[in-house]
């Protein structure tokens, strides 16, 4: 559905991407996992609208479109969750989910409508949170991310981008959002999960792409692949060279 | 299945207890403040509860609370303004040239000085969010350069009188008379009765969880008992001032804006975490240039209703301490520095402790240096609980 091929991007000397090629389909989540300064913050900046790449076409649905700036983004349906979420922890559950798209008739706002379709949506993802009138402040670091990821599919988008879901997490709270993870790809979403720990992108990922140094490394599907491939693609280290 | 996980449980005590140690006070401890302090005066001087004396306080913490209402705006996106002071005098001034130099008709030279404040405000807020100047400095500026005009519009003579019987000078010395005012208080409760109501079928029918009905009946039947009270009161006396409810409708409107538009909500949107609110679309420099003017708008109103008080404008007109008693009501009243916390009832809350002090060791014959020295207690007080809740709640 999203494919991106020959993307490239060099911040001056620094050639962060060098004609990578990423497909997303809907219905599917796609691990993206490569070290640190392999380039996957900077394809996800693309695709966000937040960097233009220097060379590279992005389709969706086969058609070629631009994304220049985050509302085009926003306008071909992707939605990102950043790591740092976003959130504005003095304001409650709802507000939070409808900051800047509240619903409302002549700017006063339409709380019990928000209220119910917050209700729904939280509902539907089975994210468990007492009272979602408290600010967000009171709750924890699993319940935030629900929250934050919640939020994405406000806009009813066909992609969803999670800048490192789990990295703060303790082991409940993970279970938490790999749970919630898997509810978006049944909706049929497209997911695009970055993720530095293995052992969840095992848990919650169809396919694995590895980035390094800037190029396409390895795409394996998850089923099929072990923990030491994924580990050799990443380091460069691969299974011929042992 | 998960339904009920998400269902609002009944309020009880149980609840309300674990709240309190959760650190979300509400308006408790500064309600509490203000009966000791009421206990304490009045035992100490018998006229402190007297109609009379009441009356005056309601008549003091009219000017000092509006500009109060200004700051809270500013604080809710964690800036500061250190120029409301200045501007209510300066605005104060215009107004006094344009009604009694210029003879001008007095709604005008009011709403042509109000305009004038919301240039300033405009002025101060484009320098913050444009030049990105802290706030700090740039009200600074304002503090002193405002107060330089104040000065030189008023020239030689220093001091302009308003007409006593003048419309200005009447805002200060116009009394609901008995009727009228349990009319205003009766609307008042009966228009807030009316919208829990409708918001509780509303919230039923969208099958939303209800708060329980004697949580609601009591608040809004405490508030009755309380202005029926302030009423009672005040009526012995000359009336319920003009003043009062000019700055009582004020908070009340300020609340509403702030809770049900899409305006509030972007306020402490942006005070709570501004690159989130950019993020989410948000026009974040308009969010603060709007606080900046209606700020200033407000310091100027307050400047207004000081003039009409003293039935003049002098020198001193919007300086003293004027400005930080303003900030320590909206910081007493629950205003939190940092931005994103508080409602307009703080400066309701704060000035009523200020003023209550205030007027009280007056009443005792105390040097204004215990007066400083209390006030200063108090407000220190204040910001501990304030940081300690803080720290409870994040915790």
């Amino acid at each position: 559905m999203f494919s991106a091929t020959g993307i490239t991007k060099a911040y001056g000397a620094v050639q962060a991407l060098d004609g990578v090629r990423l497909d997303l389909r809907a219905g599917e989540v796609v691990a993206l996992v490569g070290d640190n300064g392999a380039g996957k913050s900077t394809l996800v900046k693309v695709l966000a609208g937040v960097i233009t790449p220097d060379a590279g076409t992005i389709t969706v649905e086969g058609r070629p479109v631009r994304i220049a700036t985050p509302q085009d983004a926003q306008a071909l349906g992707v939605s990102t969750v950043y790591q740092d979420l976003a959130l504005c922890e003095n304001l409650d559950v709802v507000a939070n989910l409808y900051l800047g798209t509240e619903r409302r008739r002549w700017s006063v706002l339409g709380h019990i409508a928000m209220e119910r379709a917050a209700h729904d949506l939280l509902t539907s993802l089975d994210v468990r949170i007492r009272d979602i009138r408290v600010p967000v402040a009171m709750l924890s670091g699993g319940q935030r991310q629900s929250v934050a990821i919640a939020r994405a599919l406000i806009g009813e988008p066909r992609l969803v981008i999670l800048d490192e879901p789990t990295a703060a997490l303790g082991v409940e709270q993970t279970a938490q959002v790999l749970g919630l993870i898997d509810r978006l790809r049944d909706r049929g979403l497209a997911v695009l999960v970055i993720s530095h720990n293995l052992a969840d992108v095992r848990a919650m990922s169809d396919r694995v792409v590895v980035l390094r140094l800037g190029r396409n490394a390895g795409e394996f599907r998850t089923a099929e692949t072990s923990q030491e491939a994924i580990v050799a693609a990443i380091t460069g280290a691969t299974a011929d060279e042992r | 299945m998960n339904a009920e996980t998400l269902t609002r449980g009944p309020y009880t005590p149980k609840e309300a207890v674990a709240r309190l140690r959760r650190g979300d006070l509400g308006a408790w401890p500064v309600a509490g403040g203000l009966v000791v302090i009421a206990a304490v005066f009045g035992t100490l001087n018998e006229h402190f509860l007297s109609p009379e004396n009441l009356t005056n306080l309601a008549l003091q913490l009219a000017a000092t609370g509006t500009i109060s209402l200004g700051i809270i705006m500013v604080l809710l996106l964690g800036e500061i303004d250190l120029s409301a002071g200045s501007v209510s005098g300066l605005c104060a001034v215009v107004m006094t040239i344009l009604y009694v130099k210029q003879s001008w008709n007095p709604v005008a030279a009011i709403a042509v000085a109000l305009v004038a404040a919301g240039v300033i405000g405009l002025l101060h807020g484009l320098m913050h969010t444009r030049l990105h100047m802290p706030s700090f400095i740039v009200t600074l500026a304002g503090l002193i350069g405002w107060q330089g005009l104040l000065l030189y519009l008023l020239g030689q003579g220093g001091t302009i009188n308003l007409p006593f019987d003048g419309f200005v000078s009447k805002l200060s010395d116009t009394w609901l008379p008995v009727w009228p005012a349990w009319g205003l208080v009766t609307a008042l409760i009966a228009g807030w009765a009316a919208a829990a109501v409708i918001g509780r079928r509303l919230r039923r029918a969208a099958d939303l969880p209800v708060p329980p009905v004697y949580l609601t009946v009591l608040r809004i039947g405490g508030t009755a008992v309380l202005l029926a009270g302030v009423v009672t009161v005040l009526s012995a006396d000359r009336g319920v001032p003009l003043l009062l409810v000019l700055f009582g409708a004020l908070v009340v409107a300020l609340d509403l804006v702030l809770r049900h538009t899409v305006f509030g909500r972007w306020m402490y949107a942006v005070g709570g975490n501004a690159e989130a609110a950019r993020r989410a679309g948000i026009n974040t420099t308009r969010i603060r240039v709007l606080a900046f003017v209606l700020a200033s708008v407000l310091a100027g109103f307050g400047g207004i209703l000081a003039a009409s008080r003293l039935s003049a404008v002098n020198q001193a007109s919007g300086g003293s301490d004027i400005l930080l008693m303003a900030v320590a009501a909206a910081v007493i009243g629950g205003t939190s520095l940092f931005g994103g916390r508080g409602r307009p009832y703080a400066a309701l809350l704060g000035i009523l402790v200020i003023q209550s002090i205030t007027n009280g060791m007056l009443l005792l014959n105390v040097d204004s240096s215990v007066r400083f020295m209390v006030t200063a207690a108090v407000l220190a007080l204040a910001v501990a609980i304030d940081s300690v809740a803080r720290r409870a709640s994040t915790r």
